[in-house]
């Protein structure tokens, strides 16, 4: 029997309109845990470098955590991975909501689409009867609305549906796909699913979910639920209140945004308005949320209601969560009526609510600076939020202008021409990034930014806190109840970290040191994507109540595997590095992984290239960022170095332009033999 | 007539009071109820088997946690949908009844019927587990007393007999029952 996972795959060829249930190995599940680790390795094996991200062959996977659908806490997100259209790369863009769960008591640990169906249909998975049915009354429909539809059709109520909406249809490279309460946004992956032909995925499940422990499972489980309620009654002192509490960012709850509104950057990530937040916005934008806010709301099996049921004034009922709160409001510089509103429009066209609205705002620059001209802008009106619903209404439907914008800054910047490239400023891999000019540079998170590769750096940060305390007794009392660290040594790193002086950025934290918390934080993140555990209460957070030592636990009583925190930590790194692999594979190396430009005013080269030499020594990369030979053997993925020696991306024997004295030592030494 | 004696004893009534208005829609008493009620206890879960259901949608803000009653025969002779704060219930969004006109409260394979026992258990737990895993507050566990006429109660297993013989008739669900006998 498998435990916590079903051990079985539905593999759907959408050309054939063929329907398999596929038995899984449970080694793999041993070696690689499950979401984004088991769906890297099938990425690896059957999508090689050469498929394009709109050919048949690329294939678009839904998944679902290790954990998904066990009582554990906050564990329901669904990992879906596909090839970006916009980035060329591995994209594991992710979702909350209820989907996951659903897929798991249907019976299914993933849902695997490859092929193109001729028509739009959308798949109907309830337990073991599983369709392809027609959905063109669905096209042009918006993602919620698409969701409601497929529920009265079917008179299912409690089926989930994950849907597209226009921009995935249209293959927008910044497309959604939507969900409940959530969103799968980064990186382009609803338009795979629109270029596939399916709007959306339902799914009704009704059978059981098994435990290989469930006494010890379930005193983990209490113990999460126990450490939740002490955390909510013991906000962290000190620190903004979104950092304060468990959750993602309490956007829905949170009315003082005086930190993002005067340290993010407004319009196309450029101004910063420093004294932005006085009490009359404040009393403003507080009303314009009560007014419009009808319920805290959560994900499956979560107490932390991060997310809102949102209804703007003549608009229909939408739901919402986190910063996408103010990515619209702030890009069009506007209040937070315009944002609240424009996101309905949004989320049912399903965008990704921190590109969409930069890529609108770039436009705008565009116009403003005479490289696309009005003739670019038929008809559109004159006032600024008009504007923005324009170019969204033109983007999801690429029309004229909006096809060109419809590929966000980086593939726009590049058709426009005559200097456009510039004023694509604020991206990491051609994928825009949050909103942020920083003054002096943060160690830890340039090698966050460079070597990311879910490109977006709220999906790696996270469990050390983001700046020092101003006084040495205030981060000791940090530290005493911080039994979270992985290693004691982290405790005085905190500690050490001074503001100004000697001890603060940008040498402290020192290099080695700087190594030494990304891969924690690193680590954390790709584990719960593995597990399916939402971040929020695991890898984002400070003092969150799933970590390093209580994972493996988690692991070994709920899906009967043995687990420690060595074995743990070595899964991670086995398909972070996989991810990886098929990044380079996919022509990725270290010229790529560098932050915006202007992310920093105070750069410093020397420092940035020490960062990164060590970084990748300690990952077990050569100085391209290439994993190498030696670390890929450590890992069980030689058949990764035999296809990169095959491919000359690696060679054997060789010496490789920038590659480490220790790895040269290590080959010299097997020549000899 | 008068002079009818009818016994009396004190009960104990137990009572989950529900805030909808806190209700986060969740689902973590779903997992829980169906967590605690698998056989053996906690090896698995699945919300299609609890006995507290969710009625809920999202967009029209409607949330109804609801307890699994009684079992019925039959369906009621007509359907009510109410109205409150300018919110339409769908009908039956308040009923507990484990019966034919719907599919909740009822074992997903055999469809035999559920009903919520307050997670009945030796010994006994502080609290009913759903109220325990709702950190929202939407489910509050009081205890009151009350007098009230003793009365026999059907067993479990009765009341699965009950609705078995129901759904397929007596004399077939005799005849099964004989089949099986021979069998061991």
């Amino acid at each position: 029997m498998r435990y916590a996972e079903t051990g079985f795959n539905l593999e759907v060829d959408l050309t054939r309109g063929n329907i398999e249930r596929v038995a899984t190995d449970p080694r793999n599940t041993e070696l690689y845990l499950g979401g984004l680790g088991t769906n890297a390795k099938i990425l690896w094996e059957r999508v090689p470098p050469e498929v394009e991200p709109f050919s048949p062959d690329n294939l678009l996977i839904f998944a679902t955590g290790l954990l998904c659908g066990t009582p554990a806490t906050g564990c329901n997100r669904t990992i879906v991975s596909t090839i970006s259209p916009q980035t060329r790369l591995m994209a594991f863009s992710m979702m909350g909501g209820f989907w996951a769960p659903e897929l798991k008591y249907a019976g299914y640990d993933k849902v695997i689409l490859r092929g193109k169906s001729p028509d739009l249909v959308y798949l109907w998975i309830n337990n073991d009867k599983v369709e392809i049915r027609d959905a063109s009354h669905l096209q042009g429909k918006g993602a919620t609305e698409t969701a409601e539809l497929i529920r009265q059709e079917l008179n299912e109520p409690k089926a989930q549906v994950a849907s597209i909406g226009l921009a995935g249809e249209n293959r927008v490279y910044f497309a959604s796909i939507e969900q409940g309460r959530s969103s799968a946004s980064r990186l382009g992956i609803g338009a795979v699913m629109g270029d596939k032909g399916v709007k959306a995925i339902v799914v009704r499940g009704t059978k059981d979910i098994n435990l290989a422990r469930p006494d010890e499972y379930m005193e983990l489980c209490n113990e999460v639920l126990e450490y939740i309620k002490f955390r909510n009654e013991n906000p962290i002192p000190g620190v903004m209140p979104i950092l304060a509490g468990l959750g993602s960012p309490q956007e829905m709850k949170v009315h003082d945004e005086k930190w993002h509104t005067e340290n993010f950057m407004w319009g196309n990530s450029r101004t910063r308005r420093r004294d932005f937040w006085n009490e009359e916005i404040a009393k403003d934008w507080m009303e314009t949320m009560e007014s419009m806010r009808t319920r805290l709301i959560s994900c499956y099996n979560c107490p932390m209601t991060c997310g809102a049921t949102i209804s703007p004034p003549g608009r229909p009922t939408y739901m919402m969560k986190c910063f996408s709160k103010l990515t619209y409001t702030m890009a069009a510089m506007s209040d937070l009526e315009f944002g609240l509103g424009i996101a309905q429009s949004a989320t049912e066209y399903g965008v990704d609510g921190f590109s969409a609205p930069q890529v609108m705002a770039f436009a705008l620059e565009l116009l403003e600076n005479g490289i696309l001209k009005d003739k670019d802008f038929p008809e559109m009106p004159k006032d600024n939020e008009g504007r923005f619903y324009y170019l969204l209404d033109k983007i999801v439907r690429r029309e004229g202008i909006g096809d060109v914008l419809a590929n966000g800054t980086y593939w726009a910047a590049k058709e426009i021409g005559k200097g456009a490239e510039e004023y694509a400023h604020n991206n990491i891999k051609k994928h825009e990034q949050l909103p942020l000019k920083l003054s002096m540079l943060n160690p830890v998170y340039f090698l966050m930014y460079c070597t990311g590769e879910k490109i977006n750096i709220t999906q790696i940060e996270g469990q050390f806190p983001q700046a020092p305390y101003p006084k040495r007794e205030h981060r000791e009392a940090f530290v005493k109840d911080w039994f979270q660290v992985p290693d004691e040594k982290f405790k005085q790193y905190f500690i050490d970290w001074e503001p100004r002086g000697e001890n603060s950025n940008p040498y402290y934290p020192n290099v080695q040191m700087s190594c030494d918390i990304v891969d924690w934080q690193e680590k954390m993140h790709y584990i719960d994507d593995a597990l399916g555990m939402c971040s929020g209460l695991s890898s984002f957070p400070l003092k969150p109540p799933y970590h390093m030592h209580n994972y493996p636990k988690f692991i070994s009583s709920g899906a009967g595997i043995d687990m420690d925190e060595d074995k743990l930590t070595q899964a991670a790194k086995r398909y972070r590095t996989l991810v990886r692999a098929i990044n380079i594979s996919r022509g990725m190396r270290r010229k790529d992984e560098k932050p915006p430009e202007d992310h920093w005013k105070k750069r410093f080269p020397e420092l940035e290239e020490e960062l990164l030499d060590t970084y990748y020594k300690f990952k077990g990369w050569n100085n391209e960022g290439i994993p190498t030979k030696e670390s890929l053997h450590e890992l069980g993925l030689d058949y990764v170095s035999e296809d990169f020696l095959e491919r000359g991306i690696l060679t054997d024997g060789e010496d490789i332009p920038g590659e480490d004295a220790s790895s040269k030592e290590a080959k010299a030494a097997k020549k000899k033999k | 007539m008068t002079g009818n004696k009818t016994d009396k004893k004190k009960k104990i009534i137990k009572t989950i009071k529900i805030d909808v208005d806190k209700c986060n829609g969740c689902r973590a008493c779903e997992v829980i109820c169906s967590a605690f009620h698998a056989a053996p206890k906690y090896s698995s879960n699945n919300p299609a088997r609890s006995r507290i259901q969710i009625i809920r949608d999202p967009l029209r803000d409607i949330y109804v946690p609801v307890y699994a009653g009684e079992y019925t025969v039959a369906e009621c002779a007509g359907r009510d949908k109410y109205t409150i704060d300018g919110k339409e219930y769908d009908e039956c969004a308040f009923c507990r009844a484990s019966c034919p006109s719907r599919d909740v409260f009822k074992e997903p394979d055999s469809g035999l019927p559920l009903k919520c026992d307050m997670c009945e258990s030796d010994p006994p737990l502080e609290e009913p587990l759903c109220v325990q895993w709702c950190l929202t507050d939407a489910l509050i566990y009081e205890e009151r007393e009350e007098e009230v006429e003793e009365e026999v109660e059907q067993e479990e297993l009765e009341i699965g007999l009950d609705s078995l013989a129901d759904k397929y008739g007596l004399e077939k669900l005799m005849d099964t029952v004989a089949r099986m006998s021979e069998k061991d």
